[in-house]
């Protein structure tokens, strides 16, 4: 028994996924991912603390019995001025990304665990039902998710645009569209794991197919959610952001709503207010901009071909670098320089 | 560099290379000097990890931008000029590569482009160097196929890669190294992915490169016996350094060094296993003993199409048995259904007509209610460690799967006491239990993956390929440790390799398969020594043995069933 180490779990800071590709990057990658980590948690702390943050609600028009007046250009009562409607034009964008935050959260909730679950049954099993569901899946990437998102705020509000109503029929049209996204990708993983080994090793000794699609297979299958979680946000904000727009999203008395606003604002830019158009608009692009700059670096850094690492530094003639450890039998583990020979072959 | 004498096609001085990783760089090859004198085989062996791949993508500069290097690699082309690889600018590096030097991949199945014919792929390379019109450029790809030995090449230039056999893809490759005369012949484990007999094909291609064509080839391989055959020089390399270097003859006759000595001892040969203990006399059992776990009758195993049309049949009507306490033996080249048998034992494959009993049941339209009662009795060791653990559970929970699964525990914590045992008895520290299975070498993970099989002491343990994915001195511990255990546990064993040399170690008897039929069946002893099958005699006679002399000897016989 020569030098056996003690058992090396990896740190908790490498297991967490976020922290660990962070600690990994270098770089302009390292640069991307904490510009798109910046902007996301300024965006959730301001969500959470936007009772706290904003000066006004998002629908009140007077302070102390002193209306605000309308189209007000930046003063010191309302720091970005007001609306058409004599809103307060910052309380409204703090209090909108508690909205947007809020269809982030129920869009991702109803497609992640419903997409997970048909690919992963899906891709196991094959056969018929699979084919059907590839299909289906297709079928729905051919749909405008604006289009079914306008539908389904008509179903369940019935044109009423209450906050719960108009967050539902994004998240809803989101979910509508994102599903077979989450489907593809975890179909895609699964098909790839079950022709793994140690899933026939599984079979082989007899577990339960259950037992061996939440232990072996799901577990091996997530790498590229993460991923997909970045798009699927960005993509609901959009989506609210679109129905507002159009009228259909969420009244400015029910909850504030970046869509909504801009749309009120349209007029306003010919005739020189910029002041109720570019803050709203400013939130959106900086929400959906940080969200894909940390969707696009964790693609780039949990895939080892596109991670760039630091040059290893001269070469150092210390061999001793490369030996892990030498067990008692004599063969060496050296995960690494085998990794790159297979690199670069 | 005064050093360097003109007749070194490729002299290398002082390398040292290093790559960036996500933790410490790893120094790959550290401080080596070599040189290939021309016309000559150039062999560099070692195991994995041991640099020598590094060190030949080195030579064509083939090194990913991760990598640091130092020193000096000098290609000396056929007309005297001469390219710094290290220092050479992308221009000089293209127009060196194949003029002066070329590449012959492992796999030829991916080192050509599916989409191309494999003529419009040699004349690329052609038309990437010299001036030609694509009429001379396609005389000269029938030229070179020919040279090859690919038959009838006015017409073959035409076609798609996947119309090769294995073989003629890598005679393919073989000729767009060769096309431009390229005075360097750089040959990564040119014969790893193909079947032994194809392999002495090629071995015997690659000898014409060097006497015909006047090349110079630096062979890169872990196969002893490739070495014996081939090589003119030896280099042996350990963990970015050179052990040994020798000529052939004098390294294989009176190695210096220990550990070439070890890399040597551990390389298996056939008649020095069991075939050397077995009484020769002893006539062989021809029917199924009583109490065999495993007898198969006629048996026919498909692969179903898509869709309900008729799938391949990849064994056609076998009759073998396992008897108790047995180690049987299953060789054949790829595609002879030996894999399949092994699945089908296990209920991973259908079996379609014929019978095959295990352990009691009958295989064939088997419930899986039954095959489930099977299981315990059964373990399997698959051909690749590295993915036949869950790469997300520690080691011991792996081994514990299947005592948690069959009830003999209720969760991998309250396995740990005979995981434990289990690990013991495979010879590896308990602590390993702890590790993930990336943090194992290869060998380790077999163990463990052995240890994983034996965990609900089975009857009959199913190994298929269990060391082809190993280094020799690797594979030589853990056939010793699978014998062991055998003597020790008295399970039945069916043993599937490819390598005549590795069944020897291990089996009591042996099954020669070829197209999903059984060509040669009998003791070890019987079917290594006394072969009576064409097929099995022409197996023996390409297998090359790590000993020049003998080679030499063996590579006439071989030529003589060439004709068979």
């Amino acid at each position: 028994m020569a030098t056996v180490s003690a058992p090396r779990k990896r740190p908790l800071a490498d297991r967490i996924p976020v922290v660990s590709q962070l600690r990994q990057s270098i770089g302009l990658q390292r640069g991307m991912l904490i510009a798109g980590l910046v902007l996301l948690s300024l965006f959730i702390l301001t969500a959470i603390f936007a009772p706290l943050l904003a000066p006004y609600s998002w629908a009140q028009q007077s302070v102390n019995g002193h209306d605000f007046g309308t189209q007000q250009p930046p003063n010191a009562t309302n720091l970005l001025g007001t609306t058409v409607s004599g809103f307060d034009v910052l309380s409204r964008v703090i209090w909108g990304a508690q909205t947007a935050l809020l269809v982030i959260i129920c869009a991702i909730v109803f497609s992640i665990f419903l997409g997970i679950f048909i690919g992963l049954v899906s891709g196991y099993f094959g056969g018929w039902l699979d084919r059907i569901l590839v299909v289906i899946a297709d079928a729905i990437y051919a749909f405008p998710s604006l289009l079914l998102a306008i539908v389904m705020s008509i179903v369940i509000s019935r044109g009423q645009s209450t906050l719960w109503g108009g967050i539902l029929a994004a998240a809803i049209s989101i979910t509508v569209v994102f599903v077979p996204q989450y489907f593809r990708v975890v179909r895609a993983e699964v098909v790839r794991v079950k022709a793994e080994p140690f899933v026939e090793s599984a079979k082989v000794i007899g577990v339960p197919t259950l037992r061996i699609l939440v232990r072996h297979v799901l577990r091996n299958s997530t790498r590229s959610i993460p991923v997909i979680i970045t798009l699927n946000a960005s993509e609901a904000v959009l989506t609210l952001a679109g129905l507002g727009f159009l009228g259909f999203g969420i009244e400015a008395t029910a909850a504030a709503e970046w869509g909504y606003d801009l749309s009120r604002s349209v007029a306003d830019v010919t005739s020189g207010i910029w002041w109720t158009a570019i803050p709203p608009g400013v939130a959106i692009v900086l929400v959906v901009l940080g969200i894909t700059l940390v969707g696009e670096s964790l693609n780039d850094l949990s895939d080892p071909r596109l991670r760039r690492r630091r040059r290893a530094a001269g070469v150092a003639p210390a061999p001793a670098a490369v030996v892990v450890d030498v067990p008692e039998s004599g063969e060496v583990a050296v995960p690494y320089s085998t990794d790159a020979e297979e690199r670069s072959s | 560099m005064t050093d360097i004498r003109t007749e070194d096609v490729a002299s290398v001085r002082d390398l040292t290379i290093a790559f960036a990783t996500d933790a410490e760089p790893v120094v790959a090859v550290s401080s080596i000097s070599l040189e290939a004198h021309a016309g000559e085989v150039l062999a560099i062996v070692g195991e994995s990890g041991s640099g020598k791949t590094v060190t030949a993508n080195s030579l064509l500069g083939l090194l990913p931008e991760t990598a640091t290097l130092s020193g000096a690699v000098v290609i000396r082309g056929r007309e005297g000029e001469e390219t710094d690889v290290v220092h050479a600018t992308h221009a000089q590096l293209r127009a060196m590569r194949g003029r002066d030097a070329a590449m012959v991949f492992q796999e030829p199945s991916t080192a050509l482009n599916p989409v191309f014919t494999v003529g419009a792929q040699i004349a690329e390379g052609l038309r990437a160097h010299q001036k030609l019109s694509k009429r001379q450029a396609k005389a000269k790809a029938v030229d070179i196929l020919r040279r090859v030995g690919i038959p009838d090449p006015e017409k073959r230039v035409d076609d798609y890669p996947h119309q090769f056999s294995g073989g003629q893809k890598q005679r393919v490759v073989i000729a767009m190294a060769l096309v431009l005369d390229a005075g360097l012949i750089i040959a990564d484990e040119p014969t790893t992915a193909l079947d032994v007999t194809v392999q002495a094909e090629i071995l015997e291609l690659l000898r014409a490169c060097r006497d015909e064509f006047g090349a110079t080839i630096v062979l890169i391989t872990h196969n002893m016996g490739v070495v014996a055959d081939l090589a003119d020089r030896v280099i042996v390399m350990y963990r970015g350094e050179i052990v040994e270097q020798a000529p052939v003859r004098e390294l294989f006759a009176h190695p210096r060094e220990e550990y070439t000595r070890q890399l040597l001892a551990a390389v298996p040969h056939v008649g020095r296993g069991k075939s050397a203990i077995q009484d020769a006399a002893a006539p062989a059992p021809t029917s199924a003993p009583a109490g065999s776990l495993v007898v198969a009758q006629n048996l026919h195993i498909a692969y179903p199409g898509r869709f309900g049309s008729a799938g391949v049949v990849a064994v056609k009507g076998v009759d073998f048995w396992i008897g108790p306490g047995e180690v049987l033996g299953l060789v054949g080249e790829s595609g002879s259904g030996k894999t399949t048998i092994g699945r089908a034992i296990v209920g991973l494959t259908a079996v379609v007509d014929g019978s095959l009993n295990v352990l009691g049941t009958e295989m064939r339209g088997a419930k899986p209610r039954r095959l489930a009662k099977l299981r315990p009795d059964i373990g399997f060791v698959f051909q690749d460690p590295a993915t036949s653990f869950n790469p997300l559970l520690t080691i011991a929970d792996c081994i514990a799967e299947p005592l948690v699964v069959h009830g003999r525990a209720a969760n991998p914590a309250a396995a740990r006491a005979r995981v434990d045992e289990l690990l013991d008895a495979v010879r590896l520290p308990t602590d390993f239990g702890d590790r993930y299975p990336h943090e194992l070498s290869g060998g380790q993970r077999q163990r463990a993956s052995l240890a994983r099989a034996l965990a609900l002491d089975p009857k009959l343990l199913i190994a298929d390929e269990p060391t082809s994915a190993l280094d020799v001195s690797v594979q030589a511990r853990v056939l010793e440790l699978f014998d062991e255990l055998q003597r020790e546990l008295g399970f039945a064993c069916l043993f599937i390799s490819h390598d005549l040399a590795v069944i020897d170690e291990v089996a009591d008897r042996i099954v020669v398969l070829r197209h999903g039929e059984i060509r040669e069946q009998g003791t070890t002893v019987q079917v290594l020594a006394d072969p009576r099958d064409d097929y099995t005699k022409r197996l023996l006679a390409s297998l090359p043995v790590p000993d020049p002399d003998e080679q030499a000897a063996r590579r006439a016989v071989w030529q003589a069933t060439r004709t068979i």
